[in-house]
């Protein structure tokens, strides 16, 4: 079946969406244990319990994020090349931060060591804080348009600095991420583990959730009072051969309000995001962490969503020349990359989903610290 | 115009990335066939001992993959950030095959892999050795779509330029993935890898019989490496010449430069053995020939010419004179002379454009290159000859003595005398290093003979870089250096304290460190707590 490129386009847009929340529902809970880790295993049991929680599923999960790269690559590669290398250093945090994942998940508890796991434990902590808290920053950046631009052979030049990045409406983005992350993290602790873990973990549920909630409120009245949307006035067929330099950009207030005005029931979004988060937390205060993890995921969707729609279908608007922001229709790939794309995800996405909840269902149970001592060579 | 000098620090940063990210993929690739055989022979036997071998085999495994996973990752990121130009004039292709990997095959290693370390109790027999094979098909698939995107940098088919778009884009998939170079390299990646396995395991397992230590252990994981040794290195010989082959007939330049060929012979081409190549004199020094060899291996033929350097130097001028035009129309297609008449010249140019864009380091507008610049990028069109002449012969080298020894290992080990033989046992211990030594020779035989092309004749690596500063290289490459320097160091000492360990780092009681420790228990599983924990 071939689909029209236009569809195919907008498509493109929900996939990266879905493998943005994919990452944040999976990857981005392991990134929430990480970020905990320090500060709800009070010795080295109640630490390797917390990281056996996710022991088995961090790898598996962190290819979401992989993923999600690799699909920007293919179906926006001019997105790819120009927020990669324009948030240069940003990325690199958050890059040198992930590498303290695997080598300490796999090597922390080779050596017994107390100073040797101590610090792979804060790597630990690294590995999840920063991240979430780059991946928010630079969500925020984008929300207020880029200083880059692209000269007529279509090469991205980015005009801005690395501290430019750190902007208080963009920090406040990155804590909302962080806190998100946080609170699911600690939903899922509460689930998998025993007291007095367990009940640690359900003081942060409702620490979390309620400081994300009033980040994620902030962030809206900011944006809305406070930040200029981009505007596509001008602009060649939807299906056309993709060419971002021959459209025109406006920077109008309240312009990233237009989408949910013209489509109400996209208010939809940012509801699930609030009723999401409250109800994870009261799920939480109930004991009911499965249900509360459900109703997080459904809280990370709204959150993600509701920036996503808001954009739409801007990806990266420019600040310093916005006729060469990126965006959906023109930003993109040939329709056969599309198309292939596409097939490679219908097919695998679903086989991915059945397969990782098999490995979830057949490790599923209460991590305790006298199942870790029993096992002490077998656990991570 | 990119700095040059910001331009050389990305291929270090890229370059010593990807040769560190590589000393850990093969051994990936490999040591997890080696478990699936392992563990299939406890799964048909029920011999404990094969569970043994899996479990302390798959920990080192472990070791090894943890720093395969932090390092890959980089190379996930670095395209982005320091080819930003390359990832905008490429992604339509490259980064299908990219995003597919990790929908297909990355996901599945990465999924199974935890379950395979920590599901041996959770998990029947069956199941765990399951996940072992997916974690195994998983990683070599990975291999399979990287190597088709390395492939198409080599040999870009499939897909044409767009003037409209001012990228490559993707004309047909299946050539793409079926492109010949891509096939003959994943072939002889992974079948190296599995000859960097095997040699790890021998190496070891040489030393536990050297010490006299665990000799069922050690017999039989030699056992297992060693057929599977062999095996593979006729493979990657074999697949050698093959990709020998491939490269004579796509990338004439790479085969000319491996071989310091500088004039075109007469058929037969002669295999020059040793010699000192100059690209300042175009001439190889002291040059020792064994007659006949390069013409049978690059051409299968008696009758066919490997050209030389400088004939193909000169056609390259030819396609540089002509992708000066491509340049010139394509300024005026995307300067809004989009004429019927303009696109035809254009079309009939079009190949050449990339020989255009090699006079970008010397003048912003290829169009206008003077004589000397001209001159400048046609000695810019091949690679610096010395250092791919020296590293294929290390490569090959090495690929020889293995096979030597390999032969030398599968023999004694068949005949059952191996443990007798310790002068072999020590050169098993010894050659570690030389599995690793080849693969690093090879890859770079593959990149640095890719010069000066980021995709072979279509994107010179002059201007496929991020619009960066030397500072921004500067921090980064530190970064990369100070980091991995400390990461490779935490690797290895895991690694020996390990492999010195062996088997007795399962705490089953039955191994060399537990049975000195407590003579009594080496009969029976231990069940007492462990002081010292893996």
């Amino acid at each position: 079946m071939i689909l029209d490129y236009e569809v195919l386009k907008f498509i493109w847009w929900v996939l990266v969406g879905v493998l943005f929340i994919g990452f944040a529902v999976t990857d981005g809970m392991d990134m929430g244990v990480g970020a905990l880790l320090p500060f709800l295993g009070k010795n080295d049991s109640e630490r390797r319990v917390i990281i056996n929680t996710v022991g088995p599923h961090w790898d598996g999960n962190q290819v979401w994020l992989i993923t999600a790269g690799g699909a920007i690559f293919a179906a926006w590669p001019l997105v790819y090349a120009t927020a990669f290398s324009g948030f240069y250093f940003a990325m690199l945090l958050a890059l040198f931060a992930l590498f303290f994942r695997p080598v300490g998940f796999d090597y922390r508890s080779k050596i017994a060591n107390p100073h040797w796991r101590n610090a792979w434990d804060w790597g630990l902590f690294i590995g999840g804080a920063v991240p979430a808290l780059v991946f928010g920053i630079a969500f925020g950046n984008l929300l207020q348009g880029v200083p880059f631009h692209l000269d007529n052979l279509l090469r991205p030049y980015y005009t801005g600095s690395f501290f430019g990045l750190l902007n208080p409406f963009a920090l406040l983005a990155g804590l909302v991420s962080l806190g998100m992350l946080v609170m699911h993290g600690a939903v899922w602790l509460q689930l998998r583990t025993a007291e007095p873990i367990a009940g640690r973990a359900k003081r942060m549920v409702k620490l979390a959730g309620l400081f994300t909630i009033i980040a994620f409120a902030l962030a809206g009245l900011w944006l809305t009072l406070g930040i200029d949307g981009y505007r596509v006035s001008a602009m060649p067929a939807l299906d056309a051969t993709p060419n971002p330099l021959t459209k025109d950009v406006e920077i109008v207030p309240y312009a990233w309000l237009a989408n949910y005005g013209a489509h109400p029931w996209t208010l939809l979004f940012p509801v699930l995001g609030f009723a999401g988060l409250g109800l994870a937390v009261l799920l939480s205060l109930r004991d009911r962490p499965g249900l509360g993890l459900v109703a997080s995921s459904l809280g990370l969707t709204g959150i993600i969503v509701t920036a996503g729609a808001a954009m739409f279908p801007f990806i990266m608007p420019s600040s310093t020349n916005p006729d060469s922001s990126l965006i959906v229709w023109d930003a993109v790939s040939s329709h056969l990359t599309l198309t292939v794309m596409f097939w490679a995800a219908v097919i695998f996405v679903p086989l991915i989903l059945m397969y990782t909840t098999w490995t979830y269902a057949k490790m599923w149970r209460r991590v305790t610290v006298e199942e870790i001592e029993a096992q002490d060579h077998l656990a991570y | 115009m990119l700095d040059s000098t910001m331009i050389e620090l990305s291929r270090w940063q890229f370059a010593s990335t990807a040769m560190y990210h590589f000393l850990f993929v093969p051994l990936t690739l490999g040591l997890s066939w080696i478990l699936v055989i392992m563990e299939s022979v406890y799964v048909m036997t029920g011999r404990e001992i094969y569970r043994d071998m899996t479990k302390f085999w798959g920990k080192l495994f472990g070791i090894n993959f943890a720093l395969g996973v932090t390092t890959g990752l980089t190379m996930e990121f670095q395209f982005g950030t320091n080819w930003a130009y390359y990832s905008h004039y490429v992604g339509d292709v490259f980064g299908a095959p990219l995003a597919i990997e990790g929908l297909m095959a990355f996901f599945l290693e990465s999924t199974f892999i935890g379950l395979f370390f920590l599901g041996w109790e959770r998990l029947s027999k069956r199941q765990h050795l399951t996940v072992t094979f997916l974690t195994a098909l998983g990683s070599n698939l990975s291999a399979l779509w990287i190597l088709v995107a390395n492939g198409w940098m080599q040999n870009p088919v499939g897909a044409e330029f767009s003037y409209e778009t001012m990228r490559m884009e993707m004309t047909n998939f299946m050539d793409v993935v079926l492109n010949p170079v891509a096939q003959v390299k994943f072939v002889h990646t992974v079948a190296a890898g599995y000859v960097t396995a095997s040699m790890f395991v021998l190496g070891i397992s040489a030393w536990y019989m050297l010490k006299g230590r665990d000799l069922a252990f050690a017999k039989r994981s030699f056992s297992v490496a060693v057929g599977f040794g062999l095996a593979s290195i006729l493979s990657v010989i074999l697949l050698g010449d093959e990709s020998g082959y491939e490269v004579g007939d796509v990338q004439k330049v790479k085969l000319a430069a491996i071989e310091a060929e500088w004039h075109t012979e007469e058929a037969p081409a002669a295999f020059t053995l040793y010699g000192r190549p100059s690209n300042e004199d175009e001439e190889t020094h002291d040059a020792v020939k064994i007659p006949w060899l390069l013409g049978l291996i690059a051409t299968r033929s008696l009758d066919q010419e490997v050209e030389g350097l400088k004939d193909l130097m000169h056609e390259h001028e030819v396609r540089i004179r002509s992708g000066m035009i491509a340049y010139e129309y394509l300024e005026r297609l995307r300067g809004g002379e989009d004429t019927p008449a303009n696109r035809a010249v254009f079309e009939e140019h079009k190949d050449d454009l990339g020989y255009g864009l090699l006079l970008k380091p010397y003048i912003d507008n290829p169009a206008e290159a003077t004589e000397a610049q001209i001159q400048l990028a046609v000695k810019d069109s091949i690679p610096e000859v010395a250092p791919l002449f020296w590293s294929f012969r290390v490569m090959v080298g090495a690929g020889v003595w293995m096979l030597l020894l390999l032969v030398l290992g599968f023999y004694f080990n068949a005949k059952r005398v191996i443990q007798e033989k310790r002068w072999l046992l020590r050169l098993f211990l010894y050659s570690i290093p030389v599995p690793w030594i080849a693969a690093e020779t090879g890859w770079f035989v593959a990149e640095f003979g890719r010069q000066p092309w980021a995709i072979g004749e279509v994107l010179p690596t002059s201007i496929a870089a991020s619009s960066l500063t030397v500072n921004d290289l500067v921090i980064s490459l530190t970064g990369f250096i100070l980091f991995y320097t400390l990461l490779f160091m935490i690797e290895m000492f895991l690694m020996f304290k390990f492999a010195r360990l062996g088997p007795s780092s399962l705490h089953t009681g039955r191994y060399h460190h537990e049975r000195l420790a407590n003579p009594s228990a080496g009969m029976t599983p231990a069940t007492a707590p462990q002081k010292q924990s893996d």
